[in-house]
Parts: structure tokens; C-alpha cells; sequence
């Protein structure tokens, strides 16, 4: 046997050689500019739609980053919860907005100089974050097996054998928030109940 | 030299057929590209026949022929209208947003694949296990529909935008009776010693495996309930009749894709067809025990297996008996000459691979690790995977062929007042009972 048939049979499905990791820095990269740049679409294209698919665009390379985090369970929740429910919704608005009158209208408030301002103290806090951000954050990855990802969170979530998970009662504080918009859209729609 | 490929196919083959794990999990690139290959073809092939076939039972329900003329029984239909549909001007309209008209179909054709990475067609027959499976499946799916109401929107036109502002309403109000049915199955699958639920869909097939019972069976009649309320919202989800309220045609001509012609239509369809077959396989692989056998628990046994393992074969034997039977009742002119032999030969086809699956059968009885007996056992995953799917899509025929379409305020009531407050009740009793039993 030669050493190309080798190598091919090696790349069956019974090497033992073990998973090479498939997440390289080129995808962070790319995903990374993609996300940056479809989000400056979303703030400068005129037509409200193409904003929004530019939008779509952004949350989808962010789960894609989650994914390379070794977070699938947050990627697809990501996937399913923003672009799959939240973005039809506001396409489903945005398609009742006359766009035509809108894209013609010329603007007469700017909103620059907030706009510059907030992103600058964003950007800067980020970069204080990166300069000093060896003390606030735990200095490598936090390690769940990807295998049991989903199970992990859950745990951390709900507790296991009888205990409460760590992150139990903010979880419930928050369920309990959203409850309450829920509630207060539908007062806020219906008069009478 | 062919000596040496004779040793290496086997080992290559066996390569793939020996492992117990998908190519996702192996890192194997190279089998992952193969598996993708293959069901991007298999899925193209299952959407030209399913079209052939909806044509014509839908012609038989009302007491047409359906497609007569291109081939024997219009056989070959489906390639006419794809040679068709790939030859037509492609128009885009001078008043549609351009690039957004441009990219639609592409949205909702690339939802409809990608999910199919995930689908176990056997325990390691598909491209990948993730963790994440049914989540990802159904996030996936879920942007098919921006597909849709994009189109909808780039069309510029007053019907397509009102099938598209209907899709939308219509897709999210099922996702959630959907989304609630199948957290109850998934909370069937934390009934083992561990107490630990899956999302992986390999994972909750083997959990059947586990519990020896469908979960459409489970503590009857929750998993049965949960099911239909899947299989209802499964419907609205692809748009099908009788809750095709984005197409109606004769409300809105053609709904979101009136104004597209040509390709670009088509993939519409293809998208619509292969989103059929996902969500069939969802529903297979949630309550129906995805690549199991029917009865696998009562009559289990080498001797069974044998008489299991014949299934693909007969299949293809009947088939073939059908369009012999075809040949033979063909008017007997010489206009038919030609068409006589197509089908002969047709059937000659599904006969030779009946022939072949049942010598594979036959050769690949025993339980030892040859090529036979595992290319025997991939097969069986296989074909019962495939025939469930099968099964819901002739369903989908069925009441496409038998219902009125409902009104739009209708399709609202049941999905809202009717499906979710049932699909709620089930998921706390399933809840409870699964405590109960634990």
C-alpha cells in the first residue's frame, strides 16, 4: 500500500487521530468583520428593510462566535430567539411603515453627536476593559465539554440532586420581569379584559 | 495495481461502515463533504418525485390522470418542468428592490438544507450529532421564513406583500404550540437512571431505543397529543394546505412568489419541499423512533431482524410489480411502443435494486462485523427512517387533497386559543407524570 492510500484510508471515519480543532482565527475574523460591518450597515443604509436583513446578518455572525466559544446552546438560542422570532416581528412592522415617503423625507433632527458620543464611551470603556481586563476577568476559558453543553447550563440553571444552581434565583427574577412586560403589553392593547 | 484497489475499496468502504459515530464526531472531513453531497442529491431527487407524485394523487383523489404524456405515466414530468423553469427569463420586476428580490429565494433554500446536517437517517448516518440538534433544527427552520416575507416585500406589489405579512403572523403564532410539543418529547428523554434529558437528535432516538417505546406511545395518550399538535403546526410552519393562507390563489393569485418566473420560482418550491421533509423528519425522529424498526421490543430476535431486514427489498419489489402491471395494461397501438418500453425498463431498474437489496439481506445475516451485515444494517436505518418520512408526505398530499383552507381569523383561533393551550397542558401533565414515574 502506498502512502497517499494510507492517508486516505486514515481519513476515515475510524482515525484515531482525534478531533482537529475546525475553529481557526481566520473564522473569528471573519465573523468578526462581518458582524462589524453589517452593523454599520443597520446605522447607515436609508430603507429600513435593508437595515433589518443587515441586522439579521450581524446576530447571525455573532452566534457564529458563540459557536467558536464552544457555546452552541447560546448560538442556537441566538439563532431561534433573534433572528428566527425577533426580526420577523420587526420586518412585520417595518413592511406597515410607508418606506418610500420615509427614504425620500429628509431628516430634520441629526443625531450624530449623541450617536458619536455613546459609541465613543462605549468604545473606550471596551478598551479600558481589554487594557485592565487581565483582573476582571477569570484568565482562560471556562471549559464545557461541548458534549454536554446544554445539560451544564442547565445545572448551573436549575440545580442538581436537590441543590440550587448558582444562577436559580436570577433566573427566576428575570422570568418573572418578562411575565410582567408580558403582562403590561397586553393591558396596554386591550381595555377591557 | 487493481489488485491493490481491491484490497483498499473494502477497507475504505468498511472504513465508513464500521464506525458507530457521524463524520461531525469523527472530525472526518472528507465523509462529512460525501454525506453532504449525498443528501443534497438525495433531497433534489425526493423534491422532483414528491412533485410527480403530488401531481398525480392529487389528480387521482379528484378522478384525473394528472401528467400522462411526458414518459410513461408522466415519469418524467418533473425533469420537463425543471429543463422548463431553468430556460425561462428570468424577470425581475423594474419597480422590486433589486438585490433583496435577488437574495430571498436564496434565504429561504439555504434555511431549508442546512438543517438537514442534523437529521440522523441512522444512528451514524448523518453529517453530524450536535448537542444543540433540535434546537438548532428548529431555529434553523424558523428563518425559512424570512425568506418568504423578504420576498413578499421586494416584490413591490400589493398581493405578495399581504401573503408575506400573513406568513409571518402565521409562522410565529405555530413556532410556539410547535416549540412546546417538542419540549415535551424532549422531556421523555430524562427518563433514565441519570435523570438527564438531550437535545442531540441522535440522542433522542437513542432514548427510545433506551425505553423500548415510541414516544408517541408514552404514556398514552400525552406523547400522542403533543404529536398531533406537532403535526398541525407542521403544516402551518411550510404553508401547506390547508394553511396555505401566503399562496391562496384565489385570494392572492400566488401570494409571495407572484411576481417571480423561472429559477427563481422553482427554488421557492424546492425550498418549500425540502422544508417538508425536514420537519417530517423532526416529527420521525421526536415520536415515531426515528431509524427503529416497528416493534422492536416485542418481536426482537435474530430470526425477526431477518424478516425485517427483507422490508427494503419487497419495497422495491412491489414497485416494480406496480409498473409492470403499469406495461401491461397499456393500450396495445404502436403510439405506446415507446412508452412501453420506458416503463419496462423502469421497472427492470426497481427490480434490479430490489434483487440487489435482498441479496444483501440474505448475504449479511450474521451478526459478525462484515461488510454485508453492516451495509444490511445501514440499509434497514435507513429505509425505515425514510419510509416514516414518506408516510407524512403523502400526508401532506392527503390534505392538501381533502381540506378546505381555512380563513385567516380561523388559522389564528386554533393556532392561539386551541393548539397552545393544549400543547401547554401536556408539556405540565408530562411534567408531572414524568416526576411521578421517576
Amino acid at each position: 500500500m502506498n502512502p497517499a492510500m494510507n492517508s486516505a484510508l486514515n481519513s476515515g471515519l475510524n482515525s484515531t487521530a482525534g478531533m482537529a480543532p475546525v475553529a481557526t482565527p481566520y473564522f473569528f475574523y471573519g465573523l468578526a468583520a462581518l458582524a462589524v460591518v453589517s452593523g454599520f450597515l443597520v446605522i447607515t443604509r436609508r430603507n429600513v428593510v435593508h437595515s433589518a436583513l443587515a441586522l439579521i446578518v450581524t446576530l447571525l455572525s455573532v452566534a457564529g462566535l458563540y459557536l467558536m466559544l464552544y457555546a452552541p446552546f447560546v448560538a442556537g438560542v441566538q439563532i431561534i430567539v433573534y433572528a428566527g422570532g425577533i426580526m420577523v416581528l420587526f420586518l412585520f412592522v417595518i413592511m406597515l411603515v410607508n418606506i418610500e415617503r420615509s427614504v425620500k423625507e429628509r431628516r430634520f433632527n441629526s443625531m450624530w453627536p449623541v450617536g458619536l458620543s455613546a459609541a465613543g464611551a462605549l468604545f473606550t470603556l471596551f478598551v479600558f476593559a481589554f487594557a485592565k481586563g487581565r483582573a476582571l476577568f477569570p484568565d482562560r476559558m471556562m471549559s464545557l465539554p461541548e458534549s454536554s453543553n446544554t445539560q451544564q447550563i442547565a445545572t448551573m440553571l436549575y440545580g442538581d440532586a436537590g441543590k440550587i444552581g448558582p444562577y436559580t434565583f436570577a433566573f427566576e427574577i428575570a422570568s418573572l420581569l418578562l411575565l410582567v412586560a408580558i403582562l403590561g403589553a397586553v393591558i396596554m392593547t386591550k381595555k377591557k379584559i | 495495481m487493481p489488485n491493490m484497489i481491491a484490497i483498499w475499496m473494502p477497507n475504505f468502504i468498511m472504513s465508513y461502515l464500521g464506525s458507530t459515530v457521524t463524520p461531525g464526531e469523527a472530525g472526518s472531513q472528507f465523509w462529512a463533504l460525501i454525506y453532504v453531497l449525498i443528501i443534497f442529491a438525495g433531497v433534489s431527487v425526493a423534491v422532483m418525485s414528491m412533485n410527480w407524485l403530488e401531481r398525480k394523487a392529487l389528480a387521482h383523489f379528484q378522478i384525473r390522470l394528472g401528467p400522462m404524456r411526458v414518459g410513461p405515466h408522466g415519469l418524467l414530468q418533473p425533469i420537463a418542468d425543471a429543463l422548463k423553469l431553468m430556460l425561462k427569463e428570468d424577470i425581475i420586476p423594474s419597480e422590486a428592490d433589486q438585490f433583496v428580490f435577488w437574495v430571498a429565494p436564496l434565504i429561504g433554500l439555504l434555511a431549508a438544507f442546512t438543517v438537514y446536517t442534523v437529521i440522523p437517517f441512522g444512528p451514524s448516518q448523518a453529517v453530524s450529532d450536535m448537542n444543540i440538534g433540535i434546537l438548532f433544527m428548529l431555529g434553523v427552520s424558523s428563518l425559512g421564513v424570512l425568506g418568504v416575507v423578504v420576498a413578499g416585500w421586494a416584490s413591490n406589489s400589493h398581493y405578495p406583500l399581504i401573503g408575506a405579512l400573513r406568513s409571518s403572523a402565521q409562522m410565529v403564532s405555530y413556532e410556539v404550540a410547535m416549540g412546546l410539543a417538542v419540549v415535551s418529547a424532549i422531556l421523555m428523554t430524562s427518563l433514565n437512571e441519570k435523570g438527564t434529558g438531550t437535545l442531540s437528535m441522535i440522542g433522542i432516538v437513542r432514548a427510545q431505543e433506551q425505553q423500548g417505546i415510541w414516544f408517541i406511545f408514552k404514556f398514552f395518550p400525552l406523547g400522542l397529543i403533543a404529536f398531533i399538535v406537532f403535526a398541525i403546526a407542521m403544516i402551518a410552519e411550510t404553508n401547506r394546505a390547508p394553511f396555505d393562507m401566503a399562496e391562496a390563489e384565489s385570494e392572492l393569485t400566488a401570494g409571495y412568489h407572484t411576481e417571480y418566473s423561472g429559477l427563481r420560482w422553482s427554488l421557492f418550491m424546492l425550498a418549500e419541499y425540502a422544508a417538508m421533509i425536514a420537519v417530517s423528519s423532526i416529527a420521525v425522529t421526536l415520536w415515531l423512533g426515528g431509524w427503529m424498526r416497528p416493534f422492536v421490543r416485542l418481536l426482537h430476535g435474530p430470526s425477526w431482524d431477518f424478516i425485517f431486514s427483507l422490508f427494503p427489498g419487497l419495497t422495491f419489489l412491489g414497485l416494480a410489480a406496480i409498473a409492470f402491471v403499469g406495461v401491461l395494461r397499456m393500450p396495445a397501438h404502436s403510439f405506446f411502443k415507446i412508452q412501453k418500453i420506458g416503463l419496462e425498463a423502469f421497472g427492470g431498474l426497481l427490480g434490479f435494486i430490489a434483487l440487489m437489496l435482498l441479496v444483501i439481506a440474505i448475504a449479511g445475516r450474521s451478526q459478525d462485523p462484515s461488510i454485508g451485515s453492516r451495509l444490511n444494517e445501514s440499509i434497514g436505518y435507513i429505509y425505515w427512517f425514510l419510509l416514516k418520512v414518506a408516510v407524512f408526505m403523502y400526508l401532506f398530499i392527503w390534505y392538501r387533497a381533502t381540506w378546505p383552507r381555512y380563513r385567516f381569523d380561523q388559522l389564528m383561533r386554533v393556532g392561539w386559543k386551541v393548539l397552545l393551550p393544549i400543547s401547554l397542558a401536556v408539556l405540565i401533565v408530562t411534567a408531572i407524570v414524568g416526576v411521578l414515574v421517576a
